[in-house]
Parts: structure tokens; sequence; C-alpha cells
């Protein structure tokens, strides 16, 4: 059975990432104990609201450092929403300085004519196959005001609105990120997390 | 694209669903999880659960439905109806709901709505707002439509929005439950003044009138009776709103 920990930081819907893992044969441990996340195969990082206040709580908590030393040991990470964002180097909102484990910048989605981008919007496979993009949903939940709009070699689908094109799924090795909520986008959210259950036991 | 949503309202009152005309003569009509989960299956793109009993002792039956919902319903759940202070955003968030509605409190009390955004993001907290025609223009009422207010019910929606509301839930009490369609003149107003996506609500008696409030710029359209009854489903409103040239997914 695949485990998967959910880091439990105070952000994101936890209750119901639980559920969608739950219904595609996940063992889920909901914990926000840094010795429980350092040893987990597999960790998933909600996140909802703003960059700043999810990040400083992953380090006040020493819940980054445990993120981080999972990962050493070989870990596989999928970051949701916010989660996803915490992933790169930095953020525009609040000036926040991420987990820097992917290369690149969160920034407002301006130019897009109605914020937040809310709603079921496509999700487009790009660049050189990756194992997570066999099982990507064709159109999926989004809720948010920031992303990657430009989207760097780590890309594997992006999104478009209002001419705007940002990064909705990214990977590098082990991390990888959705920036709309597999959780809540019905079957085809289910496909995916299947998708990451798989990739992460192939290896 | 960004697609536009249909979203099923379930009016929940002691645990039940129920559909009355003009917010009155409430009539029963099931489960709301079983019907979540119905109408999710039929390609709802989202639900939208108010609560329309608001004692103490309902509120934490009404967080352990909402924890049930979040459990068996895998598309997005937006929870209303007696939200009147930041830890009940808190407390709903925690049971699982994506979003959360705020309505009179919000009248009240506009910082709470600041407050709900800093502390939850945009992104979740929805202002609804009940709009009433009167001789000085649209007012917001308050209390599930039973007080008015001094306040221009635009004027409303453009200062929820600034507060930090990351989208409007607009419901015309004139047309609500009669079935006549959705208020275009005021959705239209609304959508022309916000930058925050809007849904339309209160009128609707079949798919063309969901068209229409789409075809005016709403990001979203809510109905009830229709589903309720069984007279649409969700699916046959998104082929007519896919036939008009709306984007549905």
């Amino acid at each position: 059975m695949s485990e998967v920990v959910i880091v439990d930081y105070g952000s994101g819907n936890v209750r119901s990432l639980r559920a969608a893992l739950e219904r595609v044969g996940a063992e889920v441990v909901v914990s926000g104990d840094p010795m429980i996340v350092a040893l987990a195969p597999r960790l998933m990082v909600p996140g909802q609201g703003a960059a700043g206040p999810a990040m400083e709580t992953l380090r006040r908590t020493g819940l980054e450092r445990a993120i981080r030393s999972a990962l050493t040991s070989g870990a596989y990470l999928l970051g949701v929403c916010v989660g996803l964002q915490l992933l790169f180097e930095s953020s525009e909102e609040q000036e926040t300085t991420g987990l820097g484990l992917l290369p690149g910048r969160v920034t407002h989605l301006t130019g897009v004519a109605l914020l937040p981008h809310m709603g079921w919007n496509d999700v487009v496979p790009v660049g050189p196959p990756h194992p997570l993009a066999a099982d990507l949903p064709a159109c999926a939940y989004f809720a948010h005001s920031y992303a990657i709009v430009d989207p760097g070699p780590c890309t594997v689908a992006t999104t478009e609105v209002d001419g705007v094109t940002f990064a909705s799924v990214v990977a590098a090795g082990r991390v990888a990120g959705v920036q709309f909520h597999p959780e809540r986008s019905a079957a085809a959210g289910q496909a995916m997390l299947r998708g990451f259950l798989s990739w992460s036991n192939a290896a | 694209m960004l697609r536009r949503r249909i979203i099923p309202c379930l009016d929940v009152s002691a645990g039940r669903v129920v559909k009355g005309v003009n917010f009155v003569n409430l009539r029963d009509c099931g489960d709301p999880v079983a019907a979540a989960v119905r109408y999710a299956a039929q390609g709802a793109d989202e639900i939208c659960w108010l609560n329309i009993t608001a004692d103490k002792e309902s509120w934490s039956a009404l967080l352990r439905q909402v924890e049930q919902a979040a459990r068996e319903v895998d598309v997005p759940v937006t929870v209303g109806g007696g939200v009147s202070e930041e830890r009940h955003v808190r407390e709903l968030l925690g049971a699982g709901a994506d979003k959360v509605s705020i309505n009179s409190a919000a009248l009240r009390s506009p910082a709470l709505v600041q407050e709900c955004a800093e502390a939850h993001g945009s992104q979740c907290i929805v202002v609804a707002i009940d709009a009433c025609r009167s001789a000085a223009g649209y007012r917001a009422h308050a209390a599930g439509g039973r007080v008015a207010t001094e306040r221009d019910a635009i004027d409303w929606a453009e200062e929820a929005a600034r507060l930090g509301a990351g989208e409007l839930l607009v419901t015309s009490m004139d047309a609500d439950g009669t079935g006549a369609g959705y208020d275009l003149e005021l959705l239209g107003a609304i959508v022309d003044r916000v930058a925050v996506p809007v849904i339309a609500s209160g009128g609707a008696s079949g798919p063309a009138h969901i068209a229409e409030a789409l075809a005016r710029g709403t990001s979203a359209a809510l109905a009830a009776t229709i589903f309720h009854d069984g007279t649409f489903t969700v699916a046959e409103v998104k082929a007519e709103c896919r036939r008009r040239g709306l984007p549905m997914r």
C-alpha cells in the first residue's frame, strides 16, 4: 500500500485531500510532526491563502527541515496550490522566500480580467513526457491569484487565462507540484493522484 | 479556457435540503450530502450549501455534515449561512469547506471580510448579497432577506470586493423562486463594477435563464428548484449553455 503523509501546518484543505487520496487507495497520515514528515516515503504539501504566513509556519515548526530531510532520504513530494508555490525560490506575494527546490519566482496573475482565477480550466502537457503527465486531468479546478507565469524548464503542463500562460504542473527529480486542486477536480483529479502514487512507486 | 460554472444550491435547514418561494414556504427536498454527491455526478462544477438555521446546536451538526460532504463530494463546496465571525470561517474550512460565504455579518461589520480574507485568502471568501429593488435602486438585505439595510447593493458589491471577497454571490430577492429568470439588470450592474467572479442567483426555471446570466458576464450561475425538482439535470443545463457558445466543462 502507498503511504502518503499530508503535511498538516494549518493551511489548505487537508480533509478533502485526505479523502481523495483514500479514494485512490493510499494509506494517508495527516501530520504536523517533523519526525513523521522526515520519515515519509511520499509527502503532500497542501496550502491556501497567502504564501508568506504559510512559509513562515513551515519554518517555525521545523517542518521545512523535515521536508528537506525526507527528500534527502528519497521521498517524493507533491505540492498543491500554495504548496506548489512554496517549492520555488521566491514569491512576489509578501516577498516570500520559498523552499527553493525548483528554480523560479511566483508572481501575481497581472493581466487576468477577474481574480482570483477561479474555476475549471484546461491543463495542457508541454515539454518532454513526464510520468505525471499521462494522468493529468484535461480540465481541473483552480482558485488562486498568484502563479509561475514564466514557465521554466520544470514545467510539465500549462494553463492559460486571458492570454496569460502559467505553469499548472511542475516537476523536477522527485519534487512535483500542481497549481490546481486534484482533490476537487472530480474523477480526473483522482486519476492524477493515482498517477502520483504510481510515479512514486515506480522507482 | 476558463469554463463557466453551474452551481446547484442546497438551502439546508435542520440538516435537510429545503426550498421555498421568495424566501418563505419551505419544503423538504432530502439529504444534503446525498444531493451534493448526485449533482457532482451530473457534472456540477461546484456545490453551494447555505445553512438557513443559525442556532448553536445546528452549528456543530452543520460542521459534522460538512465533514461528511468533504469526504464524499469531489468538486468544490462553498458553505454559508450563520457565519458571523472569523472563527466560523476557520471551523468550516477545517471541516472541509473549500469556500465560506458571508452575508449579514459582512453588512454589519465589513471589516470581517478583510479579516477573513487576510487570514485565509480571498479565494475562499465569498460575500453573498441579497438584493431587493426599491424606489432608490437595489438595497442589500440582511438576515436571510428579512431586514432591509440602507446599503445600495451595487455599491456594497464593489466594497466587498475591495475588502477582499474573492467572489460575490448575488441573489435577486425579487426574482428568487419566481422562475422568471435572473435579474440581468442587477447582475450586469455588478459585473461591470467589480473584477472578481460573480455568481448569479435567484429566478432560474430553465437552461435558457442560466445561459442568459452567463452571457451577461457572470462567472457562474446558481440554481436550486430546477435541480431539486428534477426538471432539468446539470448536464442538460450545460448542453444548452454549450449550444450558445459558452465555455463549459
